[in-house]
């Protein structure tokens, strides 16, 4: 009944084969709105990898996904579905803007430092409270997160109308971070080694933290006793719990790590790109770690690759919109059908490349 | 607040109940038959869609409710052959389907109309003309009764049909064999297949009829509350609608309550910048927020347990 598939095929080709077959159904729409896919192919290849400045369009919002991927992975290794990246990345937005907009920092690295603080703890924070009640209370942590991201959106809106907007403005944003809290663009970092690169794209130093964390989450979950718990607990809950592993504490630890992933996401849009809070920073990135994640294997490196192909699909889409009559939701038809063939189709993909690898073995 | 101002609230209070009503009904039906449905919001969207482009195209509001129906059937379907058939994960399914709906929608909306993913405005035919109530002309200047029965007439007739929907779903569900079936379904999947009934089947119906109630929240959306499909019009309603599923504890009578009460806000919301309560000025913000914080607090336990169908959220795999 239980048919195996070798490790390796696992990993790479049930999630080439569900993304394949999205990236097939995508270029029937694109065909159907009588546009030709593989021009389409061609422009959003050329407008994303063909320059710098294509590129550091997509390692921009890679550097988004990474995050919020990351944060739905370390969920999903406990089997927590975190909705919430979304609410909790607007939160973590809130976070930064008020560590980069009260303290006088003297030097944009010390002000990474608190922003990146204050984002992480805003972001766990908001994750906390539905991480707490799946724990204790057994509200079920998927509908939680959602309604949370709808609480997110009220707050953040109520704080910046309220609040962080400056007076006599009509625009809901906060005021610009002052100049020391602006970090560094890549081009810049780049031509410390003389290596010429685009001034326009808003890709800065967060690149680096979210390959960072893409690693120190890999060594989080395989190398150290919590991970361990986190993925005795995913695999089987009252094994874990047998083997003295407290759910509840996994639940809410997990929820904080997730909460504070997404949060840290802010670093890149709200401090690197934007330099103040505004209304719907995150733009749907939040539910995209959704996709990454699925896509990744909730592994830190598939969710690394799986950001990359992201940000090139966000950007080549982008250059679509531009250049043809293709709106820029198509990326959210094929965001869609990532997360149906990867996430709820799985089986569909999975039975038949194992039935493939069966008859290998008989024959 | 004034009389006049009263009623006004009131009388947009049902309309905006509406489309809640008919998806938090879909969704009870759904997951009392052990099928979790977070897709309600993209089912309800590209059904508010279809509906308006075809009333548009055809002129006739009547051909597009019923391809709105269509088109959420079809996606209900593909939850259902995600979620039954291939026994994947029920949320991720629901995720995938809304996001489906708000890309797939703005896109074709794009290369049909070219108006920046919206379709043109309906007029005449296109748009769902209201119901005059009898008599509303001759007592609307009695006092009171003129008023309230106001509340109550000249509404699109699937406002109606929504709340007739009500006592519907308490029959099917509570006094019919197909009924009793679905809820058995939901709690202990494994006893029904011993009595010999399909489980797989029993879940379609469910997921179909869920399609259904979804199909006719999103054209009541397009073609009922608005002249017109605009991209996202949906605006979480269908979240909304799941949060009022909770807050009734998936009872059909409780979720006419709810919506009614969600409605409400929504109302008193768009009506006014913010709500004196007992010398306490509320931000509007609040009132936006409210539906999703007291659905955390009934989750959460505080006001009475919101417990879903046992079975739900699984699939039912048999024994062999």
């Amino acid at each position: 009944m239980n048919k195996r598939i070798p490790h390796w095929a696992d990993v790479t080709l049930v999630p080439l084969v569900s993304v394949l077959l999205a990236f097939a159904i995508s270029a029937v729409l694109i065909w159907a709105i009588g546009e030709s896919p593989w021009e389409a192919v061609k422009l959003m290849v050329d407008g994303a990898f063909g320059s710098s400045y294509g590129w550091g369009y997509t390692l921009f919002y890679a550097t988004n996904f990474m995050f919020t991927g990351l944060a739905v992975a370390v969920a999903f290794q406990a089997r927590l579905f975190n909705i919430g990246g979304e609410g909790q990345a607007a939160i973590g937005g809130l976070g930064v803007a008020l560590v980069c907009l009260y303290i006088p920092w003297p030097h944009w690295t010390l002000a990474l430092l608190g922003a990146s603080v204050g984002a992480a703890l805003f972001g766990a924070l908001w994750a906390f409270i539905p991480g707490y009640l799946q724990a204790r209370r057994g509200s079920h942590i998927v509908i939680t997160t959602i309604m949370f991201n709808f609480i997110a959106a009220s707050f953040l809106n109520y704080m910046l109308v309220s609040f962080l907007r400056p007076q006599g403005s009509q625009d809901p944003s906060s005021p610009r971070f002052p100049d020391a809290a602006a970090l560094p663009k890549l081009h810049e970092i780049l031509g410390l080694f003389g290596i010429p690169f685009s001034k326009v794209p808003p890709v800065n130093i967060s690149l680096l933290i979210a390959v960072a964390l893409c690693f120190a989450v890999w060594w989080m979950l395989w190398r150290t006793r919590l991970g361990y718990q986190i993925r005795a607990f995913g695999a089987s809950e009252p094994a874990a719990q047998y083997a003295g592993i407290s759910p509840a504490r996994i639940t809410i630890v997990v929820m904080l790590i997730s909460g504070g992933l997404a949060g840290m996401m802010a670093l890149n849009n709200v401090m690197g790109e934007q330099e103040r809070l505004v209304l719907n920073a995150v733009e749907g990135a939040g539910f995209i770690g959704i996709a990454v994640a699925l896509m990744g294997r909730n592994h830190p490196f598939g969710v690394f690759l799986a950001a990359i192909l992201f940000g090139f699909l966000y950007q080549g889409g982008a250059e679509l919109a531009l250049w043809t009559g293709i709106p820029r939701e198509l990326i959210v038809v094929i965001q869609a059908l990532v997360i149906l063939f990867t996430g709820a189709l799985d089986n569909m993909v999975r039975v038949p490349i194992a039935k493939l690898f069966s008859l290998r073995r008989a024959g | 607040m004034d009389m006049a101002t009263f009623a006004q609230v009131l009388d947009s209070t049902l309309r905006l109940a509406t489309p809640l009503l008919f998806a938090c009904l879909a969704g009870l039906i759904s997951e009392r038959a052990g099928i979790f449905d977070i897709g309600l919001e993209g089912k309800m969207l590209a059904a508010a869609f279809l509906a308006a482009a075809i009333a548009y195209v055809s002129g006739n509001v009547w051909l597009g409710v019923l391809a709105g129906i269509a088109i959420s059937v079809f996606m209900s379907l593909i939850h259902g052959v995600a979620s039954i058939t291939f026994r994947g994960n029920q949320l991720i399914s629901g995720v995938a389907i809304n996001f489906l709906a708000a890309g797939i929608t703005v896109v074709i909306a794009q290369n049909w109309f070219r108006q920046g993913g919206r379709t043109p405005s309906l007029t005449g035919d296109a748009r769902m003309a209201p119901i005059d109530l009898p008599f509303a002309d001759a007592l609307a200047d009695v006092p009171v009764i003129g008023p309230i029965y106001g509340i109550f007439s000249g509404h699109a007739p699937l406002v109606y049909l929504a709340f007739l929907c009500v006592p519907a779903t308490w029959f099917l569900l509570f006094r019919t064999r197909f009924g009793l079936r679905l809820r058995a379904v939901g709690e202990n999947p494994a006893a029904v297949d011993t009595a010999g009934i399909s489980v797989i089947g029993m879940r379609y119906g469910a997921v179909a009829i869920c399609g259904v109630l979804c199909g006719l929240a999103g054209a009541y959306l397009s073609t009922g509350l608005s002249a017109g499909f605009v991209k996202d019009m949906s605006a979480g309603r269908g979240y909304i609608a799941l949060a009022a599923m909770i807050f009734a504890k998936w009872r059909p009578w409780h979720a006419m309550g709810a919506v009614l009460l969600f409605g409400l806000l929504e109302a008193v919301a768009n009506r006014f910048q913010s709500i004196e309560v007992m010398g306490l000025a509320l931000p509007i913000q609040v009132m936006q927020a409210l539906p999703y914080i007291l659905t955390v607090v009934i989750l959460a336990g505080f006001v009475g347990r919101a417990i879903p169908p046992r079975a739900g959220g699984s699939p039912y795999v048999k024994e062999h």
